[in-house]
C-alpha cells in the first residue's frame, strides 16, 4: 500500500496558508472599509485605509478568478 | 436485443436519480453556511448554486472521463452491475438525507460499484489498498485539513477585524459568503454531474451503444448538468440544517471563514491529485470554524453521528449494491424486481420525511427533526482538536460490525 504523504502534505499547507492568507486579506479589506465609515462620520477621509482595502480585495478577486481557471482547466 | 437497450435505459433514468439525489443531498455543501447567516435568502441560496452546478456540468469532462475510462475494467462489466451500484448509492443519499447527515455521495456510489462488483465478479474484484488511499485516508483527512484552516482563518479574521464593525462590515462578509459558496458550487457542477455523466457513459459503452474511450455525448452533458441543478434547486433542507445549525452556531465571520476554507481545500486537494470528498471539508470546515470563535462549540453529539453515517456510508452502500447486483442476476425479473423496490422505498422515505416537513421556511430553526435518530443534543464543551482523530478513527472501522440499520431498508 503506497500512501501519497508528499501530496496530502502539500494539499494540508497549501490549502492552510491559502485559506489563511485569504481570510486575513479580505479581513484587513473590511477593517479598511469600516474605518472609512468611521471617518465619513467623523467629516474625514481615509484615503490610504480605502486604497488598501481596495487592494486587498483585488487580491482575493484574482484568488478566485484563479480557482474558476483551475475549476475549467 | 430489445431486452438490452431497455436495460441500458434503465440504467440511464437511474444515473440521473442518482444525480438527482447527489445534487440535493450536497446543496449543503455549498449553500448551509451562507443560508444560516443570513448572506443569502434561502431560496436565492439553493437557486443560485443550481445554476452554478448547471454551468459547472458544462465546463469540462475530465472527471467524467477518468470515471468512464478508468475506474473499472470496462470490458468486464454488464449495464446491471452499473444499475445494482446506483441503486445501493441512491437508497443510502436518501437515508441520509432523511436523518439529515451530510454524507459524501461520491463514497456511495464507490460503495455500491463495490458491492455490486463483488457480488458479480467475486471478492478478488476489489483492490483493499485503493480502498484505503482514496476512500479511508481521504475521508480522515478532508474534515482536518478544512477544520485546521477554518480554525486559523477563524481566530485570524476575529482578531484582525476586531475594529472593523457598521455597514461595510456586514456587507464585505456577505459578499465573501457569497464568493467563496459560488465557488463550491462550481466546483460541485464539474465534480459530481460530471460522476454521472461518466457512469451513463460507461453504462453506455458497457452496453455497445458507444465505442470506448469516447467523450460522454451531448445529450449526457445536458441531462446530467440538469438533473443536478434540478437536485440542487429542490435543496436538501434537512441536511442544511445540520451544517448550518446543528453542528455549531456560525457567525458571519465564521461562515466565510469556514466556506473559504472549503473551498481552497476542495481546489487544491483536485488540483494537487489528493481528491478530498466535498462534504467531508465542508463539514469539518464549519466544525473547525466552531472552534475558532471564542465561546464558539461544536456539538459533538451531531458530529459523532455525522461520523458514524460516513463511516457506514461505502459499507451499506456496497451491501444493497451487491444485494441488488444479486437479485439482478435472476434475469429480467430480478432487474425489474429491483427498480420496483427502489421506487417504492424511495417512496417511502419521501413519505416519511413528510412527517416532519423541513424546507426554506424553516430551515434556519435549530431544532433537530426530533424522534427520527436524534438523541438530546447538548451543546458539550469542545475537547482539544487533538482528540478528533481518535474519534475518527475509532468510528470509522466500525461499519463492519453493523451494517445492519441499512439492511433493515432493503
Amino acid at each position: 500500500m503506497k500512501i501519497d504523504w508528499a501530496a496530502l502534505g502539500s494539499v494540508f499547507g497549501v490549502s492552510l496558508v491559502v485559506t489563511v492568507a485569504l481570510v486575513g486579506l479580505f479581513t484587513l479589506g473590511i477593517s479598511g472599509l469600516s474605518r472609512r465609515e468611521r471617518a465619513v462620520a467623523q467629516g474625514d477621509s481615509a484615503a490610504l485605509a480605502v486604497t488598501g482595502a481596495y487592494a486587498c480585495f483585488a487580491a482575493c478577486a484574482a484568488a478566485v478568478g484563479y480557482g474558476i481557471y483551475l475549476i475549467v482547466a | 436485443m430489445e431486452n438490452f437497450s431497455l436495460i441500458l435505459a434503465i440504467v440511464v433514468v437511474t444515473a440521473l436519480a442518482f444525480d438527482f439525489t447527489n445534487g440535493f443531498h450536497d446543496t449543503a455543501n455549498a449553500m448551509a453556511t451562507t443560508i444560516s447567516t443570513g448572506a443569502l435568502k434561502p431560496k436565492v441560496a439553493v437557486a443560485m448554486s443550481a445554476v452554478l452546478n448547471l454551468v459547472g456540468a458544462f465546463l469540462s469532462v475530465e472527471v467524467a472521463n477518468t470515471i468512464s475510462k478508468g475506474l473499472v475494467d470496462e470490458t468486464g462489466i454488464r449495464p446491471e452491475v452499473i444499475f445494482a451500484a446506483l441503486v445501493g448509492a441512491i437508497l443510502w443519499n436518501l437515508l441520509t438525507w432523511l436523518v439529515g447527515l451530510p454524507s459524501s455521495s461520491s463514497h456511495a456510489l464507490m460503495g455500491g460499484l463495490i458491492g455490486a462488483t463483488i457480488a458479480s465478479a467475486g471478492m478478488g474484484a476489489v483492490h483493499g489498498d485503493v480502498l484505503v488511499t482514496k476512500v479511508l485516508i481521504p475521508a480522515i483527512a478532508a474534515p482536518l485539513v478544512a477544520g485546521i484552516a477554518a480554525l486559523l482563518a477563524t481566530r485570524l479574521t476575529y482578531s484582525l477585524g476586531k475594529k472593523a464593525d457598521g455597514d461595510a462590515s456586514k456587507k464585505g462578509y456577505r459578499a465573501g459568503q457569497i464568493a467563496s459558496a459560488g465557488l463550491v458550487s462550481l466546483a460541485h457542477g464539474t465534480n459530481d454531474a460530471q460522476k454521472t455523466m461518466g457512469i451513463i457513459t460507461l453504462a453506455l459503452v458497457a452496453g455497445g451503444t458507444l465505442a470506448p474511450d469516447s467523450d460522454p455525448p451531448m445529450w449526457v452533458i445536458l441531462s446530467a448538468g440538469l438533473a443536478i441543478a434540478l437536485g440542487t434547486y429542490l435543496g436538501g433542507w434537512r441536511i442544511i440544517r445540520t451544517m448550518g445549525k446543528g453542528l455549531t452556531d456560525l457567525q458571519p465571520q465564521q461562515g466565510f471563514a469556514a466556506q473559504t476554507s472549503a473551498a481552497t481545500v476542495i481546489l487544491a486537494s483536485s488540483h494537487l491529485g489528493f481528491s478530498l470528498s466535498t462534504t467531508h471539508s465542508v463539514s469539518g470546515a464549519v466544525m473547525g470554524a466552531g472552534l475558532g470563535r471564542k465561546g464558539g462549540v461544536v456539538r459533538w453529539s451531531t458530529a459523532t453521528r455525522m461520523f458514524v453515517a460516513w463511516g457506514l456510508t461505502l459499507p451499506a452502500a456496497a451491501l444493497v449494491g451487491a444485494l441488488a447486483e444479486y437479485v439482478t442476476g435472476f434475469g429480467a425479473w430480478g432487474t425489474a424486481l429491483v427498480a420496483v423496490f427502489l421506487v417504492g422505498s424511495s417512496a417511502a422515505i419521501w413519505k416519511i420525511s413528510r412527517r416532519e416537513v423541513i424546507d426554506h421556511t424553516n430551515v434556519n430553526e435549530t431544532e433537530e427533526p426530533a424522534g427520527v435518530v436524534t438523541t438530546a443534543m447538548a451543546a458539550v464543551t469542545p475537547p482539544p482538536v487533538g482528540t478528533t482523530t481518535e474519534e475518527l478513527s475509532a468510528t470509522i472501522p466500525a461499519p463492519s460490525s453493523e451494517p445492519t440499520p441499512s439492511q433493515a431498508t432493503v
